[in-house]
């Protein structure tokens, strides 16, 4: 009976295995093997065109400075990004659930817009925005006598600028969660607390963050992942430039797989970022993991 | 338990009907026997209205038009060619087609070009014709024609004493230091966007320059007509004359130029409809369009064979119908058509005859720039290089390479580049 039961098992997780296998698992390896060769536009015609290169693009990928910049500019991007947007997103979720505020619901529905909006058309808007001479932002930085910069154009403001877009596009998913974790957060803890006669700063240092604990890690590793695949945006912004300082690993990838046809270095990139966001995560749950008195996620 | 077990089976006979209609849509669809054609951006909107009179004069022949955004053309090819979706009969950019040729994507088509009566080729621009003939194969038939001319403001390089446009690079940089001088600091005479390859690489061609050397095997960047080209290139950014401005800094082109933000520009013929359509009506008559100034006194100095070809899909079951469509394409009445819907400047000089195009004010300079293009190295590779170039161009002039540095490291990443074409030219060798 025990291996029957087993069997029906498999039967009923058979169907999403088989589609996993077939759409996941498969090209995953498919796209390994592919990165030890060098398929390009002429293996494709031929396939006797194409050879084995063993760690060749790897080797080549280490070697190339251009790879390096596009990482600089990933970890930069998540580094910098990364806080900054979990950080935004904690500070409105807190401003949402402070007891003062009304038109919460309004509120949250406007800031969670940006998530929803088509990553091309807020581009769009963003580019007149950053516009160097007619721009509403440097119009503003005008006002407050400041020189006018060239977001997009220059290369110390364009990876800056991207941040900026970036942030404000997606901190509305991360507040989101945020509220949820404070909202889980019991009131009679605040009520001990106010009767130890904890101040507001008190509180929030010994009770919320705490207990958000869990969900800052759920946040921080799903930022992280999330942002080391910038790709969009400076794609529709920047197209990695100017001078590659917004160039990020994915972009990379893109132009060499899917621009240049050059598939199995453009599946080393995708390897080798494979590998940083891998490495990175553990880090990131291991670092939670070492702290004594916090249960682990999930 | 035993249920459990014929369940799957049972699911998958109940999703065969499914399957099977989907398969026999596809099957309807191919039995329909109708050609499709790609066609890009607007020339693929433009276009759905000279079918109806290929239709009526091939009943027999169905046409359907798709079509795709020339963002997303290049890479949609490729992928359709890889996943066996080719249309039947496409538009390609003429640069394009070394690699779709190298992919085995296109069908030779020099058979039926020596069957095809009405072929003239003197009437299509030898250089244009040129950069369809790969390897001694011809690969595509010009459909429209593309260069690059001098837009310039003429009252603007005028008041600087050039009311005539410049025919040499000496006059073109005196104007340009004039209309610096006149314009003041924050703006500037010529626009060159730093993104594209284009400039750099037409003054080195004008320069006499070949881009690779030995049969295209390695760059040859560090030769010293293209030092001397891209010295020239840099000089314009050296001395204020064009700003180190990417594409993000110009939101409007039109509005920049018609400010005089910059007064000379370098672009092809689509552009003369948006000067047209979007500059203020006060500046209709203060623009126009001028071949391209030489390094010497061989005016006008060459530009670069563009412009879009039609191909035949190598794995089409409907060539002959096809080829039709390219035939009809091609006449000089339908090019003419095609002109007056898109502004494409025609392929076929009897369409430009017709229209009495060489004459026509904007038109008329690149009808001497035409006779005078040449195309990029023709190999499959070429877009590559040319993003290369771009990139090493653009780190030379904003100072984080000096010429040397860019030049040498241009030719190092194109020699990676050239890696496997040399390494199949070895073995086609033994």
């Amino acid at each position: 009976m025990r291996s029957g039961h087993v069997n029906a098992g498999w039967w009923f997780v058979g169907p999403a295995l088989a589609a996993i296998g077939a759409f996941f698992f498969v090209p995953v390896a498919a796209s390994l093997l592919l990165s030890f060769t060098d398929f390009d536009v002429y293996a494709v015609a031929r396939p006797d065109r194409l050879r084995f290169v063993g760690f060749g693009n790897y080797a080549h990928l280490l070697r190339e400075p251009r790879f390096w910049t596009a990482l600089g500019n990933t970890a930069y991007f998540v580094f910098v990004g990364g806080p900054l947007s979990v950080a935004v997103s904690l500070g409105a979720a807190l401003l949402l659930e402070a007891k003062l505020v009304r038109w919460r619901g309004f509120f949250r529905t406007v800031f969670f817009l940006p998530v929803v909006t088509t990553l091309v058309a807020v581009a769009v808007v963003w580019r007149y925005l950053y516009h160097p001479r007619h721009g509403l932002l440097n119009l503003l930085l005008g006002v407050a006598g400041i020189h006018p910069i060239d977001w997009l154009g220059d290369p110390r403001w364009a990876m800056p600028a991207i941040i900026l877009l970036a942030v404000w596009k997606n901190f509305g998913f991360n507040m989101v969660i945020f509220i949820a974790g404070l909202q889980s957060i019991p009131e009679r803890l605040y009520e001990a607390a106010q009767l130890d006669g904890a101040s507001a700063w008190q509180q929030f240092r010994r009770v919320t963050l705490p207990m958000l604990a869990p969900t800052f890690v759920f946040v921080a590793v799903i930022t992280m992942i999330g942002y080391f695949q910038l790709f969009a945006e400076p794609y529709v912004m920047t197209q990695g430039g100017p001078a590659n300082r917004t160039l990020s690993v994915v972009l990379l990838m893109y132009e060499e797989g899917f621009r240049w046809w050059n598939m199995g270095y453009g599946a080393a990139v995708a390897f080798v970022l494979f590998a940083v966001i891998l490495a990175l995560t553990l880090a990131q749950m291991g670092l939670r993991r070492l702290q004594p008195g916090t249960e682990p996620v999930r | 338990m035993s249920v459990s077990r014929r369940a799957p089976a049972l699911l998958l006979l109940g999703l065969a009907p499914a399957f099977v209609a989907v398969l026999g849509c596809r099957l309807d669809a191919e039995q329909a026997g109708a050609v499709r054609f790609w066609a890009m951006g607007r020339e693929g909107e433009e276009v759905q209205q000279l079918v109806p009179e290929f239709e009526r004069r091939h009943p027999d022949v169905h046409v359907r038009v798709q079509a795709i955004p020339w963002s997303a053309a290049h890479e949609k090819l490729l992928t359709a060619h890889v996943g066996g979706a080719m249309p039947d009969v496409f538009q390609a950019g003429n640069t394009w087609l070394p690699e779709l040729a190298a992919l085995g994507a296109l069908e030779p088509l020099d058979e039926r070009l020596a069957r095809w009566s009405a072929l003239d080729r003197g009437d299509y621009f030898p250089g244009i014709l040129d950069t369809n003939v790969i390897d001694g194969s011809t690969y595509g038939v010009p459909w429209y024609v593309d260069t690059r001319v001098l837009f310039y403001r003429r009252d603007v390089l005028g008041e600087a004493g050039y009311p005539e446009p410049p025919r040499t690079w000496t006059a073109w940089t005196d104007a340009m230091t004039r209309v610096k001088e006149r314009a003041g600091p924050d703006r500037y005479a010529i626009l060159l966007p730093l993104r594209e390859w284009e400039a750099p690489v037409i003054l080195a061609l004008q320069r006499g320059a070949s881009l690779l050397r030995e049969d295209d095997r390695y760059g040859n960047f560090q030769s010293a007509p293209v030092r001397a080209a891209f010295d020239f290139y840099l000089d314009l950014f050296r001395h204020g004359l064009a700003p180190r401005a990417g594409d993000t800094a110009v939101a409007n082109l039109y509005q920049d130029f018609a400010r005089g933000y910059f007064s000379l520009y370098v672009s092809g013929p689509w552009n003369i409809g948006e000067f047209d359509r979007r500059l203020p009506a006060e500046l209709a008559n203060r623009w126009t369009t001028a071949p391209l100034p030489a390094p010497d006194d061989a005016y006008p100095g060459v530009s670069l064979a563009g412009g879009a070809s039609l191909a035949v899909a190598r794995g089409s079951p409907r060539k002959d119908a096809a080829w039709k469509l390219v035939e009809f394409l091609s006449e000089p009445a339908q090019q003419v058509r095609f002109f007056r819907l898109t502004g494409d400047l025609p392929a076929r000089k009897a369409a430009w005859a017709d229209e009495n195009l060489p004459r026509r004010p904007h038109a008329h300079a690149f009808w001497i720039q035409l006779q005078s293009v040449r195309s990029t190295p023709k190999i499959p590779e070429w877009e590559r290089i040319a993003g290369k170039i771009s990139q090493y161009a653009e780190a030379a002039i904003r100072g984080n390479l000096t010429l040397d540095q860019a030049l040498a490291g241009l030719d190092r990443d194109v020699d990676n580049v050239l890696e496997k074409r040399r390494w199949l030219m070895r073995g086609a060798g033994r």
